[in-house]
């Protein structure tokens, strides 16, 4: 069933690839105009990379993940897998796994835009993509959950960043440390740590969400 | 309207939304295989009551069997065995014809193959627009293929929320061979409608709402004037 959802959510982000292009230029505009506050010290702006990445997925994570849920309610479609019955569960890590990937790409594609805008890259490229893909997760699973929450209020696209920043902090702070340490260096080895921290911030919030999402879309 | 084996046994099911009651303890007994017309005026719950009874909706009070199954407590069971066509299509506007119908058929886990549901396409008169995005559909192409989403459900009781709506001449006849066709498969049908002289010929049995209660029940072919649409045209109670 979770592979069923998978499938369907894979298949509206294909439909929708449009509008990921448009999250991307949004994350690139926020990534420059951060440059811009820093000024043109390349050590400042290297120090900074690593939050400045993050706050850029974060900002582009709501507008992904609160359209993700505009497919559901059109017509109803999310009630109408519900009579089926598709089991809630099901439905929820079908879309949070299809909502990290899409992030772990936007993330993915975000840095070499950071690359050029702070001069701040790594050799280390394949801990770099195991933490945006930790950090995509800690964003997508609760992130989900209140899209879902949220789509179905009046002033949902205001609401979700609402609710969604505050939870996210210790998943963000988890990720920026981690990839701070990949860009700028990790003479005390506390990578491993921050990179556990954010697993196991991942598996609270995959965990929870997925319990609770069944009360949330259901009346 | 009695029986042994009920396919829908409510007793007084009421809803409101926010302070206005849409369903008063509405109670309802449909033997297994009977054909239903639901009708009434604008707003007398007949979409209140379809949606509680295939759970899209919870009753505030009262209680109800689908299927054997208690709406309450065994919601997945009476979704397993309830097919409903609502007012709203249930489609994802982004997919094709072809692709919403595969989407269903693989959480139902029937076969999702181009060839299994080409054939669905095919009796609703949407096989040449199967690869089409819904958003490119008017009203009634969607609604035929809600229909073809419920024809796929293959539900034990099939709710139709005025099924007729938005469709042209030729959808009206796919609909009446849709009655006949769940009619002769012994599924349980309730369908909301207005237009009378067809539920008449079609259904088995009738009941009317008046703002969320029912006033009259009885056999389709008794139903007394305009069906609800005028109150006073019912007479008394026939409940």
């Amino acid at each position: 069933m979770v592979l069923a959802a998978l499938r369907k959510d894979f298949l509206l982000h294909w439909r929708a690839r449009a509008r990921l292009a448009a999250i991307f230029g949004f994350g690139s505009t926020a990534l420059l105009l951060f440059s811009f506050a820093i000024g043109p010290s390349a050590e400042a702006l290297r120090q900074h990379a690593a939050g400045f990445l993050w706050l850029a997925l974060l900002l582009s994570s709501t507008l992904a993940l609160a359209e993700s849920f505009e497919s559901e309610m059109q017509d109803r479609a999310l009630e109408g897998l519900l009579l089926l019955p598709a089991p809630p569960r099901a439905v929820y890590y079908g879309k949070a796994l299809a909502n990290c990937a899409q992030l772990t790409l936007l993330g993915v594609a975000l840095v070499p835009v950071m690359v050029v805008l702070y001069d701040a890259g790594t050799s280390r490229l394949p801990g770099l993509l195991g933490v945006i893909l930790l950090g995509s997760a800690g964003l997508s699973a609760p992130g989900t959950l209140y899209a879902a929450m949220t789509s179905q209020a009046k002033a949902g696209q205001t609401l979700l960043p609402l609710l969604l920043f505050p939870l996210v902090v210790p998943v963000l702070l988890s990720a920026v440390k981690a990839t701070s340490l990949l860009i700028l260096g990790d003479p005390m080895g506390q990578l491993g740590s921050w990179a556990l921290l954010l697993g196991a911030f991942d598996l609270i919030h995959w965990s929870l969400c997925g319990l609770l999402f069944g009360r949330v879309v259901e009346e | 309207m009695g029986g042994l084996a009920l396919a829908v046994d409510a007793s007084g099911l009421s809803r409101r939304y926010g302070r206005r009651w849409a369903l008063v303890d509405v109670s309802l007994r449909v033997p297994a295989g009977t054909v239903v017309m639901v009708t009434g005026r604008n707003g007398s719950g007949k979409s209140t009551l379809l949606r509680v009874l295939a759970t899209a909706i919870r009753a505030d009070r009262g209680t109800a069997r689908v299927a054997g199954y208690d709406i309450r407590s065994a919601a997945h069971e009476v979704r397993r065995m309830t097919a409903l066509l609502a007012h709203h299509s249930h489609l994802y506007e982004a997919l094709s014809a072809l692709q919403n119908l595969q989407v269903a058929a693989r959480f139902l886990g029937r076969d999702a193959g181009r060839s299994a549901l080409l054939p669905l396409l095919e009796e609703t008169g949407l096989a040449d627009r199967a690869e089409d995005p819904v958003s490119t559909f008017s009203a009634g192409m969607r609604r035929r293929l809600s229909l073809a989403r419920v024809l796929l459900q293959e539900g034990s009781v099939v709710l139709l929320d005025e099924p007729y709506g938005q469709l042209d001449p030729p959808g009206f006849r796919l609909v009446d061979g849709l009655l006949t066709r769940l009619r002769a498969q012994g599924a349980t049908v309730l369908m909301a409608t207005h237009l009378l002289e067809r539920g008449r010929a079609l259904c088995d049995e009738a009941i009317a709402l008046e703002e969320g209660r029912l006033v009259w029940a009885g056999r389709a072919r008794d139903l007394p004037g305009d069906g609800g649409a005028d109150p006073s045209s019912l007479g008394a109670a026939g409940a």
